[in-house]
């Protein structure tokens, strides 16, 4: 047992929750306006690809992040057009740009770097991680908060600010008004088309940084299909907690914990793959005891 | 008033030109990206989609064909009854693996053999795309997501067993033993083509009179429509939705055997996710707008665009993943012109202008 439980285990609780976590965020704002926004997956790997290319090229990691938000927004200005402008099917938008995200990193990965597969080059700038001398007596905190990347502090702070955003600021009415019948805020005076394009830059936002996490905090590498299904664990999230950000913050700790924890048992000899099945058994069986217990409110469609 | 109705007349056409425009900017600066020689780029596209010597890769498209098109209609056929299955990948993989392996052990009955491993994979994907249909009709989990999730799975599981348990060790990768050759799919004479592809049109036959002709068809296709229309007549929606999956994921089974039996003839990690096959036969569903009729059109499509990508790649150094980056823009150009797909998607908040 003691093989499991290490300080390392402590730390990457953290580290493997952050990316889930912002994604979901920025899902769960699109949830809460009525965007029914699955291309999470798609957002998270451009923008963990255009994190190591801002971050290569600027030898910044403040840059790299700014171009991860950048891949976001592209995105998110392509869901915009073909979703607000010409009515597409969020479904089939969202599909699109999961391919297009898939094909767009790996074509520019291969003709720009030059490489297929895996980029990693030390000029490659981490994300700084913070050190708070305040928690440091306290050994549980110290193990699990201290020394991460400056993304993890500030999702922490996003998800009450959006708790507090969505509950009580007039921006974040107008949002679940948008979600929850359009016409009310059209006698009102203002255009929800404007209402649900911002939340979706605000969606490109949040994944971009996500991606930016995945791949310029700890590791400093690129890798084809990096995002690998994480996007579609905070979709499943954001789904089963209906866009709530406290709930949500919850749920994604306990898929962080077992992320974290199918990388330590993979130390005892299990096979790789098997390992790495666990967080989806996990969220795959959370989603049916959830669902199974709202039957006839959740999944709206009963046969 | 005169020419705002001539502009209105001439909407579609300046639209399309709009699309064929954006995809082409695309192309152009994609191209510009990876230094490659446009010239050079061009004729090696065309020429590695439909040419070739002794049309050799013309051959090459259609047994990519063969496979687009499978999953597509795997993908429409339960599109059309309302059901968004895009777990077509996992059922695939289940289905390929489970021909594999099938075929090692039947490999001394020839023609008996084909057939038994074809339908074992058939089973197996069957089985596989009934489980998410029993999440979805007695647990409530949305079809989409319990679909999906369903992929990582499937794709895990068969890792395993093909680097552990039933791996072909010599070889160095994890990949099944090779079939022995009684049991690969004849080729068409004189060429590499094998015979997938008169499967797959036999399939296709099958599917246009299950389509049209028979009743689970109707009563698929109605509740497509309107799920509330076709419980309210009192129709067994559970058994009409444990069908048309159970159909869906036998035909994802075929094509993974196809791909076993007549390409690769071993089951490799990966060979059947890496080229998305599952996921361009979404597209091409899509592309169609779920009319049966012209699937073989879109897979032939987006199987050219694909060979002739890995012949740019071979002749101008262009990375062969601008077939994805193309296949995604063109069903964005699209997909404004199809009308809302499920009920989860046109849920709230959809009714505004």
């Amino acid at each position: 047992m003691t093989e499991i439980f290490d300080p390392e285990f402590f730390s990457s609780i953290a580290r493997l929750t952050t990316p889930i976590l912002l994604a979901a965020l920025g899902g769960s704002i699109c949830h809460r306006a009525g965007i029914f926004n699955i291309g999470l997956e798609g957002f998270i790997l451009l923008g963990a690809f255009m994190a190591v290319l801002g971050s290569f090229y600027a030898n910044s990691a403040f840059v790299g992040a700014l171009t991860a938000v950048v891949g976001g927004l592209f995105l998110s200005i392509i869901f915009a057009e073909f979703h607000l402008r010409r009515k597409g099917d969020p479904i089939v938008i969202s599909i699109a740009i999961n391919i297009l995200a898939l094909g767009l990193s790996t074509y520019l990965l291969r003709s720009i770097f030059k490489v297929s597969g895996v980029f990693s080059h030390s000029e490659i700038e981490k994300i700084p991680h913070i050190q708070l001398p305040i928690i440091e007596n306290v050994k549980i905190l110290n193990l699990l908060i201290n020394d991460q990347s400056i993304l993890f502090y500030l999702s922490i702070v996003i998800v009450f600010i959006l708790h507090y955003f969505l509950k009580y600021h007039k921006f974040g009415l107008w949002i679940r008004v948008v979600g929850e019948n359009p016409e009310v805020l059209k006698s009102s005076g203002i255009n929800p088309v404007r209402i649900k394009f911002l939340v979706l830059l605000l969606c490109g936002l949040l994944c971009g940084l996500a991606g930016a996490q995945l791949s310029i905090s700890n590791v400093g590498l690129f890798v084809e299909n990096m995002s690998a299904g994480r996007g579609w664990i905070a979709v499943v999230a954001v789904l089963l907690c209906g866009g709530r950000p406290i709930p949500l913050f919850l749920l994604i700790i306990l898929f962080g914990l077992v992320d974290s924890l199918s990388l330590r048992i993979q130390g005892l000899g299990l096979p790789q793959q098997i390992t790495e099945l666990l967080p989806y058994i996990v969220c795959l069986a959370v989603l049916i005891i959830v669902s199974y217990k709202k039957l006839r409110t959740f999944s709206r469609i009963i046969y | 008033m005169k020419s705002k109705e001539i502009l209105k007349i001439l909407r579609p056409t300046i639209e399309i030109f709009y699309a064929f425009f954006s995809i082409f900017i695309l192309i152009f600066l994609l191209l510009y990206l990876s230094d490659a020689n446009f010239s050079l780029a061009f004729k090696g596209f065309i020429n590695s989609s439909i040419g070739g010597r002794n049309n050799a890769y013309l051959f090459s498209t259609f047994s990519k064909m063969a496979l687009i098109s499978g999953m597509a209609i795997a993908a429409l056929v339960a599109f059309r009854g309302g059901l968004f299955n895009i777990g077509g990948e996992g059922q695939l993989v289940v289905g390929g693996f489970a021909c594999a392996f099938t075929g090692l052990l039947v490999s001394d009955f020839g023609f008996i053999g084909i057939l038994i491993s074809i339908i074992s994979g058939m089973l197996v994907g069957a089985t596989w795309a009934l489980l998410s249909g029993f999440l979805t009709v007695y647990m409530g989990v949305p079809l989409l997501v319990g679909s999906l999730l369903l992929n990582y799975p499937a794709r895990f599981i068969t890792s395993y067993l093909v680097s552990h348990p039933f791996r072909d060790v010599q070889s160095g990768l994890p990949q099944t033993f090779l079939l022995s050759k009684n049991i690969w799919l004849p080729y068409f004479p004189n060429t590499r083509l094998d015979l997938g592809i008169l499967i797959i049109f036999f399939v296709y036959v099958i599917c246009l009179i299950i389509f049209y002709y028979t009743k689970h068809g109707y009563h698929s296709k109605n509740m497509g429509h309107s799920l509330s229309y076709v419980k309210l007549s009192g129709l067994p929606t559970k058994k009409i939705v444990f069908k048309t999956m159970a159909l869906s994921g036998a035909i994802a089974g075929i094509v993974g055997s196809i791909a076993v039996l007549g390409i690769h003839h071993r089951f490799t990690d990966g060979m059947l996710v890496q080229p998305l096959y599952a996921w361009t036969g979404v597209i091409a569903a899509l592309l169609v707008n779920l009319n049966l009729w012209f699937v073989p059109l879109a897979g032939f499509f987006f199987a050219a665009i694909y060979t002739g990508a890995a012949g740019m790649e071979r002749i101008a150094q262009v990375p062969k993943e601008i077939a994805t980056v193309i296949q995604a823009v063109i069903i964005l150009f699209v997909v404004g012109k199809l009308g809302s797909l499920t009920n989860l998607s046109s849920s709230k908040g959809d009714k505004d202008d």
